[in-house]
């Protein structure tokens, strides 16, 4: 009776300090929850969800502060893909926060613009070079489609573009049989 | 079944053991009638709009202005980066416009082409033919690119890339598709049977390029007259014509492959990696073209067949529109839609007046009458019939239904993307379901989503190095004025020690701000500089002179 405590007692002993030793030198840094929420959201960094950015509001909802239908730019399909990992029900996105928009980029009208600088530093992606007194234009392909550029220019010279389908970025449609009249 | 060159003659050939890849189906060919004419060519049309974009990967820079003018083979679009191929005009005219057109692409959507007026004169541009063992792999492969060269069984894949022999150094086997198993093309056929020459000269150069041991063509036993053509033209060479038995999809790079080689390309891998590179006899041809001639890639040849009255093959500058082309083989009156590609793979064209590019291997012409609208889909009854024809192997129901309910992860772990679209599991279905079209719907959702993500890890990247910098630079100034008021904190202790020093503890911003006012009530105090300071000295007797005048005449002196 005695030796089998023991043997127990030896064996528990040895495995918690087996899993203690795990749980510092495997240690995953932040929070998986976070990163996999983070990693569904658009990063468009627009604000619109009441967060400071699409980390904090991954942050919120991991901790239940935020609902999950806060993010215009994910709009239906990033909803549906955070209900699926958190085990929600999907439902729609909330007005409150906005309404989903097709992306488009900023445009900077070049003959306006007084080289304030004011967009550069609201652009949440450094998406905008220029200089003080120069003109300054938007990088389309770093451009996310924010829109915290256009209120803080005092000449109102930035407008959004909504992006064109190309070739190369045309979608094959959904098949549906399209019923035709018998002749 | 007789198959030539397997059979006779007896020695060499014996040896070459055929394999089977698995399901395929057996659709009427219907090609006998395009191949009773010889190629033709067409007269210059009126216009040619040559699209930038032919190929797979990135659209070409233009070279030229609209008015320009330009003559045949003229380089008017360069690759851009080295997954991209260059554009060259088809024949000597004027640019009189480059401007978004319609593509002959399922879209239906415009790109940048350049519309070119021909002055009928077909005058070439300076062309230099280079000499292959004088330059390096790399020079050869860019010299490709720079002639425009892409595959033309109707993928349209740089060749230049594939043309790369590899860390290996060389690639064992160079197998040439001549098997053109899709009904109504006969392209291929036709240009075996009349220049089986120029395939056999591309077809030595790629092998050289590529250090390959081991040269096949494979050509589908239903076109015995471009085997026998094949044969007399490879007399003597260490090329190999092999007939294959005709089964759609026996052109299909890795079915081609399989029977040739048994080599069983697995999910996911290319066949490089087996040591096997596979190219279409056309682009053989245009290889042969581009390093003896100096000819870049400007036409290629087209079948016309369907609703037409006689159908053939032509030899199609870029930029002509198909309408043109199908003119000339007398279309029938209720001919209601061209597709590009055959009855299989093709799709439809979005305009009768789209140019011909370099995929395009056949202009089909149909009727509802010739091609009547599928019957109603009905639910899929999970009878696996499809997985029993698919060449590759999928189980092509799974990938339906995933593909319905845009499930894409799951398509994908099925291996979505090795379906080669081949349109056998569409063929078979029992219950006519347009399963292709899931697939290519499916894919480029996949596609669209995979943009998405690489713009939103970019997006997630620049935002932190953003928060990051905004976060040192708060702090590197916060230092920067910590040790300042720390330096005047000191300064003020050692110059005046008594009563500035206690206020300097208590509020270091004050003293630093009472120190700057003392600094700049001395500096006043010492110097009251006038405009008149600087000024050389004989300016200043001058003024000097004017002054003692002034006084002399009674006011005052002026204030400072
Ligand atoms: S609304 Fe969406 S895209 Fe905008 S910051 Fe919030 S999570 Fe990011
Ligand atoms: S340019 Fe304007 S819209 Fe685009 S990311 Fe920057 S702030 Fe947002
Ligand atoms: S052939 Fe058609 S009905 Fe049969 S399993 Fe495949 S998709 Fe379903
Ligand atoms: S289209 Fe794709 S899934 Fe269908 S048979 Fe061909 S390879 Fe298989």
């Amino acid at each position: 009776m005695l030796s089998a405590l023991i043997v127990m007692a030896g064996i528990a002993i040895v495995l918690g300090a087996a899993l203690g030793y795990a749980s510092i030198h495997f240690k995953v840094e932040g929070d998986p929850l976070v990163e996999k929420i983070d990693a569904i959201l658009p990063q468009t960094q627009c604000g619109q969800c009441g967060f400071p950015g699409c980390r904090p509001y991954a942050d919120a909802i991991s901790k239940g502060d935020a609902d999950i239908n806060q993010c215009p730019p994910g709009g239906e399909e990033g909803i549906r893909k955070l209900a699926d990992l958190l085990g929600r029900e999907v439902k729609p996105l909330n007005a409150e926060n906005g309404v989903e928009k097709p992306k488009a980029v900023a445009f900077i009208g070049e003959e306006t613009c007084i080289g304030c600088t004011l967009c550069i530093q609201a652009c949440p992606v450094d998406a905008i070079i220029g200089a003080a007194k120069q003109m300054h234009t938007v990088v389309p392909a770093l451009c996310t489609g924010c829109e915290l550029c256009i209120a803080p220019c005092p000449v109102d010279c930035i407008t959004m573009e909504t992006i064109p389908e190309t070739v190369e970025t045309w979608k094959w449609r959904y098949p549906v049989f399209t019923i035709r009249q018998a002749a | 079944m007789a198959l030539p060159g397997l059979h006779d003659p007896p020695g060499r050939l014996t040896l070459m053991k055929l394999f089977k890849f698995n399901g395929g189906v057996k659709p009427e060919t219907h090609k006998d009638a395009s191949t009773r004419l010889p190629i033709a060519t067409l007269p210059l049309p009126e216009r040619l709009t040559v699209p930038l974009h032919q190929s797979i990967g990135g659209t070409p820079r233009p070279l030229v202005r609209a008015g320009q003018r330009v003559l045949k083979g003229q380089r008017i679009g360069a690759a851009d980066g080295n997954v991209s191929a260059a554009i060259h005009a088809p024949t000597s005219g004027t640019i009189v416009a480059l401007e978004p057109a319609l593509m002959p692409h399922a879209s239906g959507l415009a790109a940048l082409s350049a519309v070119i007026v021909p002055d009928g004169e077909d005058a070439w541009a300076p062309v230099t033919p280079v000499d292959v063992r004088a330059l390096s792999g790399g020079e050869l492969r860019d010299y490709l690119r720079d002639a425009g060269v892409v595959g033309m069984g109707g993928a349209v894949f740089p060749s230049h890339l594939k043309l790369n022999p590899g860390r290996q150094g060389k690639v064992q086997t160079l197998i040439v598709n001549g098997a053109e198993c899709e009904p109504y093309i006969t392209c291929d056929d036709m240009l075996m049977r009349e220049r089986p020459e120029t395939v056999v000269r591309g077809t030595l150069l790629m092998a050289q390029i590529l250090g390959a041991e081991r040269v096949l063509v494979g050509i589908e036993d239903n076109k015995p007259e471009a085997v026998a053509a094949m044969e007399a033209a490879c007399r003597g060479s260490r090329i190999q014509v092999v007939p294959v038995p005709t089964r759609y999809p026996a052109g299909g790079a890795k079915q081609l492959i399989r029977v040739l080689t048994g080599i069983e390309v697995p999910h996911g891998k290319r066949s490089t990696d087996f040591g096997v590179q596979c190219f279409n006899v056309g682009t053989a041809c245009a290889v042969h073209e581009a390093l003896d001639y100096g000819r870049p890639l400007i036409s290629r040849i087209v079948t016309v067949a369907g609703n037409v009255s006689t159908p053939r093959n032509f030899e199609v500058l870029f930029g002509t529109p198909m309408s043109e082309v199908v003119r000339t083989a007398l279309p029938r009156p209720d001919t209601n839609r061209y597709l590009m590609g055959g009855p299989m793979m093709g799709f439809p064209m979005p305009g009768f007046n789209v140019p011909v590019v370099k995929a395009t291997n056949c202009i089909l012409v149909a009727s509802d009458a010739l091609f009547p609208p599928p019957p109603p889909e009905m639910p899929c009854i999970r009878c696996g019939e499809c997985a029993k024809a698919c060449p590759a192997d999928l189980a092509p129901f799974e990938l339906y239904w995933f593909a319905r309910a845009h499930n894409f992860g799951k398509a994908q772990e099925y291996h979505l993307f090795d379906c080669i679209e081949c349109g056998c599991c569409t063929y078979v279905c029992p219950s006519h379901i347009p399963l292709v079209d899931y697939y290519r719907y499916a894919k480029s959702e996949i596609w669209a989503r995979e943009r998405d993500k690489e713009a939103a890890d970019q997006a997630r990247t620049r935002f932190e190095f953003r928060n990051d910098r905004q976060e040192r630079e708060k702090r590197e100034k916060a230092e920067k004025l910590a040790a300042k008021a720390a330096e005047t904190k000191a300064r003020l202790a050692e110059t005046s020690p008594d009563a500035p020093a206690a206020t300097a503890q208590d509020d270091p911003k004050k003293a630093l701000i009472a120190a700057a006012l003392e600094r700049a009530r001395q500096q006043k105090a010492a110097v009251e500089p006038r405009n008149t300071d600087d000024l050389p000295p004989t300016v200043q007797t001058e003024i000097a002179e004017i002054d003692a005048r002034r006084q002399a005449s009674g006011p005052a002196e002026p204030s400072a």
